[in-house]
């Protein structure tokens, strides 16, 4: 059970989030003008790295805010945890 | 009141507290501080259990977690547990215990036939043996485990309570033995919030079997001051008889404590256990060590125990569990057991693998007038149901042999060490790497990967002087890192040191006769595991240890493999002749030691499992007695049967007065969100496929939401309650999910959006009037006059007062009638509700349940998302074109209409199913087929979705996904059917089966 440093709430055990997939996938501005294959890489391609993975979790069962989180998948440990729309941090697993 | 191998004085027991209880009928007497495993040795019964696979008679092994053989079915009736550790059982006045696995009596086993049988049931006996037809294999199994089976589970409820309790701490100590006490005493100087945690009655672990000297003080006497030291310490918490249980990411680990299983029940008021769930910032693991058993032929025999038990045994329990006693060994551990039963009066001799074995110990034993045969191995143990004597041989000169004349020992106690393992199991838990120590052939924790620190045995430190010290400094480190001054050395307590002599690994003990003859070399004692089954595995060409374990079951005991794990990969090892940490480990898994499910369940058990959401109108259905569905949390009346009416008749009488007079439906549960803000309208274009920029003021609208892929994924009428706010409605089971994705694309997405979502489905109760006379009840409850269809039309909303209550009208309808949903804050519902019921008497009105609203939307062809749909379902593939605005511009899921998948043409679509025999409901979920065959396979084109007798068309009708069902309207069709009779012949339909211009709705 990880515990998760909710920026408005602070740290709060996990069954209080959820996690909600990869991170800093823009929706397309104009969709009409992508090919299938972008289209698709917007919708169901998604990145599955052994290391570092940029991921959304909200506070569904707290404040209700979503935010980013930088977790390494290998330890599960959190390397950064971060504001929707702020920029990717340097992180290093 | 015998206790003939209590001794006179010594141990840790009460002598002024006798205790009596039962063991398989027979009345026995044991002490206050007893367990279940050192009173009955103490009235010499060695013979407990039957073993799993043999039936072999077994006695105690263990004083501890580790135990394999002893375990007893405990207590009677609801209270009743199985596979219950005898030497973890405290003692307590009327403990009644009965042995497992054996039948008639443990005396008098049948099943023991097994044993000589033995060469017949190898490994993967039942794998090999039952293997075919696989359609058996069920039969099979359960012949096999009622063969087998250990204990028996309770049959009543659990009368206890358990409790649940989060916590953190700074610093978290799992187990109190030296290196663990003095952990909790170096943290807690410091100031940090400290849990300390043991899984026995008594804190101190080793120290309370041991003898010596602590800072000039008996052992038992400096664990007293220290628990009296940690007790005066504010912020340390101590628990005994808890289990520090599973070791979790980020530093959480869960204990179970044992508050009142030592009583024959639990007090008043008081938790039966309670599980902790712990969060803390620095761990110190203090677990100790397991001893190994030695594989020897016929190491199972009960009487031959492990010598570090049998030192506790005495020590500690004042139990002599024999007079004349071998220690078996091929490490200095074991002469200390050697020294203390000479000491207490029993003849001991000493069987040393290792040649010329030298040390103060070993000089202790000599002086101690213990006779001490190095270099030799014992090659037979005899007597079946407890042992009367060994024979003994010289090592040859590989030491994997035996060699020169046999002597004959007369003994009824064999002590047996073939090492320590030290407890790693947490430590594995929490992700940290083993590393294999040659000098104690064991794994010891290598590279920690939590915030975590292993001290003492468990670390691989076997020497008092070293445990003391290491726990001392993790203690300080610790608090030190959790944000605690502490001191650099803290003061470490004086002890004798002494050195130990090497250790010599041997793994299975040589018995001059070929591995699985004339006996056996027992290396998993629960699961029947012997030396010659791992052979035969290897043979077989098993190479991954966790293919071996699995095969052979080795390790997969309730024990998981305490006693036997290490041993087993040695051995496998040895075949392969690759070094032991070549092979691998197996993984440890929580819990350490069972914990019960009640402690999991906590509270949450009965009504408290699952919340049960309950409308304002709850207690008038129940009154007029309505069956009730689940639908989410919520408790919907199902249909309310009048008399003894079947609900098929039930539903019909619902449905004809809905259709025909006037009915009236709770649909509070509907998901209601309330949107606001000045963006509202331009979001709502965005969520839904049709528009809403112009939608007036008071108008209502049909919505669908799609997912990006372009699926529907909920659908509900919204309704625009003043410029920029509207009211959303959801499906009943959608509601929590609508709101949760309003806000995701609210916060990742267009943050810059002015709207704001909140939900409002407890808010209010709603009341749905459907029927030719829903505008005469509506009329009679409000002094609004203009109901007509002119100044109140279809898909608006107005507000009135009905029944005295502030109300919001909707003219929607999701029967097809004309009908009113009356809207009002929770607080009226049952009033109003009470008040539409009384109104609607002279026209004969009827509350329907859930199964009428379906028969109801079915006959109209209204779908139900997540009955009819089920996530690749898009609106064109229900027919629902007319609903999605392709001009508005972009709105979610729309770029996906032109994905090729979408644009399939062979895509299953809604249709309409009318079954040939207009009696034959078909059922949902049902396949559909072009052609039937007599068996599968048969090539599938679709299913149905939703089927009802509908009594207005007076015959049974349905809704299906059908590939390229709109093509096929008046096409003839199958439904094949599980019970292997006819099939059902259908006719595609168009899905709609009344009032298909919808004049009705709009009256």
């Amino acid at each position: 059970m990880f515990l998760i440093d909710c920026p408005w709430c602070g740290p709060r055990q996990q069954t209080e989030f959820h996690c909600q997939g990869e991170a800093h996938i823009a929706r397309p501005k104009d969709p009409d003008a992508l090919s299938d294959e972008e289209w698709a890489n917007y919708v169901f391609n998604r990145t599955n790295p052994k290391g570092v993975h940029f991921e959304r979790w909200v506070h569904n069962h707290g404040c209700r805010r979503w935010f980013n989180v930088a977790r390494d998948t290998v330890t599960d440990r959190i390397l950064a945890i971060y504001r929707m729309g702020e920029k990717r941090p340097k992180v290093k697993s | 009141m015998t206790q003939k191998n209590r001794l006179a004085e010594g141990g840790r027991i009460d002598r002024a507290k006798p205790v009596s209880f039962r063991f398989d009928g027979a009345s026995y007497s044991g002490f206050e501080g007893d367990t279940l495993a050192s009173a009955l040795l103490a009235n010499n019964v060695h013979l407990v259990s039957r073993s799993f696979k043999y039936h072999r008679p077994r006695g105690i092994l263990t004083a501890g977690a580790e135990e394999p053989n002893a375990l007893v079915q405990l207590r009677q009736g609801a209270r009743t547990e199985p596979n219950m550790r005898a030497p973890q059982i405290e003692l307590f006045g009327g403990l009644v215990a009965e042995s497992q696995n054996r039948w008639p009596s443990l005396e008098f086993d049948i099943g023991a036939i097994n044993n000589r049988l033995s060469r017949l049931i190898p490994s993967g006996f039942y794998y090999k043996t039952f293997m075919w037809p696989a359609s058996l294999w069920m039969t099979y199994e359960r012949v096999i485990r009622n063969a087998a089976g250990l204990g028996r589970g309770p049959t009543e409820p659990d009368p206890d309570r358990y409790d649940h309790r989060n916590a953190w701490c700074d610093v978290l100590v799992a187990g109190a033995g030296p290196a663990g006490l003095m952990a909790a005493l170096a943290a807690g100087r410091s100031g940090a919030r400290v849990i300390v945690a043991d899984e026995q009655s008594e804190m101190g672990g080793s120290l309370l079997s041991d003898t010596g000297e602590i800072d000039g003080k008996p052992p038992a006497e400096w664990v007293a001051d220290a628990l009296a030291e940690l007790a005066a310490m504010p912020e340390v918490t101590v628990l005994p008889r808890t289990t520090v249980a599973g070791y979790y990411d980020h530093n959480f680990l869960t204990m179970l404590e044992r508050v009142a299983d030592h009583l024959p029940q639990p007090p008043q008021n008081t938790p039966r256990e309670r599980f902790w769930q712990v969060r803390a910032k620095q761990v110190v693991l203090a677990t100790g060590a397991i001893e190994r058993p030695l594989t020897f032929i016929d190491n199972d025999r009960p009487g031959v125990m492990l010598a570090g038990a049998v030192r506790s045994y005495a020590n500690r329990y004042a139990v002599l569990p024999g007079r004349k006693v071998v220690v078996f060994t091929n490490n200095d551990s074991a002469y200390h057991t050697a020294i203390d039963l000479a000491g207490a009066g029993a003849h001991v001799a000493i069987v040393d693998l290792r040649k010329a074995p030298r040390g103060a110990v070993i000089d202790a034993a000599r002086a101690a007038g213990i006779e001490i045969l190095d270099n030799h191995a014992i090659t037979a143990v005899h007597g079946a149901k407890r042992v009367t004597g060994i024979s003994v041989r010289n090592l040859d000169e590989s030491g994997r042999g035996v060699t020169g004349p046999t002597r004959s020992m007369a003994c009824d106690l064999v002590a047996m060490s073939g090492g320590w393992n030290p407890t790693v199991h947490l430590f594995s838990q929490s992700r940290g790497k083993l590393r294999f120590d040659d000098a104690l052939a064991a794994f010891v924790p290598d590279k920690s990967f939590a915030a975590e620190r292993s001290v003492g045995a468990c670390k691989g430190s076997m020497q008092l002087a070293e445990c003391l010290k290491d726990g001392a400094l993790a203690g300080a480190a610790a608090a030190r890192d959790a944000g605690f001054e502490a001191k650099k050395v803290p003061a470490i307590p004086k002890v004798a040191s002494g050195t130990e002599g090497a250790m010599l690994p041997v793994w299975v003990v040589p018995s001059g006769q070929k591995l699985g003859r004339g006996g056996k070399h027992f290396i998993d004692f629960q699961n029947d595991v012997t030396a010659a089954d791992l052979h035969l595995a290897h043979r077989e060409g098993y190479v991954s240890v966790e293919h071996l374990k699995r095969y052979t079951t080795t390790g997969m005991g309730t024990d998981q493999g305490k006693t036997s794990n290490v041993t087993a990969l040695a051995i496998l090892a040895e075949l392969q002749q690759a070094p032991i940490p070549a092979v691998g480990t197996t993984t440890f898994r929580p819990p350490y030691t069972p914990v019960t499910f009640g402690a999991i369940a906590g509270r949450n058990i009965g009504p408290f499992m699952d919340p049960a959401r309950l409308t304002a109108m709850h207690d008038w259905h129940v009154a007029h007695g309505a069956k009730f569905e689940d639908v989410g949390q919520w408790k919907r009346p199902w249909y309310y049967p009048k008399g003894n009416e079947s609900m098929h008749d039930a539903v019909n009488r619902e449905v004809l007065a809905t259709r025909s007079s006037v009915g009236m439906l709770d649909a509070s549960t509907l998901g209601k969100i309330d949107i606001q803000g000045p963006d509202s309208a331009r979001f709502l274009d965005m969520i839904y496929t049709n528009a809403w920029s112009k939608l007036p003021v008071g108008a209502c609208r049909y919505g669908l939401m799609l997912r990006e892929d372009g699926m529907v994924f909920d659908d509900g009428v919204t309704t625009r309650i003043a410029e920029n706010r509207f009211l959303m409605t959801t499906t009943t089971g959608g509601a929590a999910r609508v709101l949760g994705w309003l806000e995701e694309w609210l916060q990742t997405e267009w943050p810059e959006m002015k709207v704001y979502c909140t939900s409002v489905t407890e808010q209010w109760a709603t009341i749905a009037i459907n029927g030719p006379y829903a505008r005469h009840v509506l009329g009679a409850l409000t002094d609004d006059d203009k109901l007509g269809p002119k100044d109140f039309p279809f898909m608006t909303m107005r507000e009135m007062t009905v029944a005295g209550a502030p109300a919001r009208v909707y003219r929607i309808s999701f029967t097809g009638e004309l009908a009113f949903e009356v809207n009002v804050p929770r607080r009226h519902g049952h009033a109003v509700w009470e008040a539409v019921w009384q109104a609607g008497q002279k026209f004969g009105i009827t509350p329907y349940g859930t199964e009428t609203m379906h028969v109801l939307r079915a006959e109209k062809g209204f779908i139900i998302v997540g009955q009819d749909t089920d996530g690749t379902v898009t609106p064109m593939d229900l027919g629902l074109d007319w609903i999605v605005a392709r001009k508005k511009g972009d709105f979610i899921g729309r770029r996906s209409f032109a994905r090729p998948d979408t644009s399939r043409e062979d895509r299953k679509q809604l249709v309409g199913l009318l079954t040939e025999d207009p009696h034959a409901v078909l059922t949902e979920g049902a396949q559909i087929v072009q052609e039937t065959r007599p068996r599968p396979p048969m090539k599938m084109i679709g299913y149905v979705t939703s089927a009802y007798h509908s009594p207005v068309a007076g015959r049974s009708i349905a809704l299906a996904l059908v590939a390229r069902g709109r093509d096929r309207i008046g096409d003839t069709l199958w439904v094949p059917r599980l019970d292997g009779g006819q099939p059902i012949k259908v006719t595609v339909t168009e899905p709609v089966f009344y009032d298909k211009e919808g004049v009705r709705a709009r009256g």
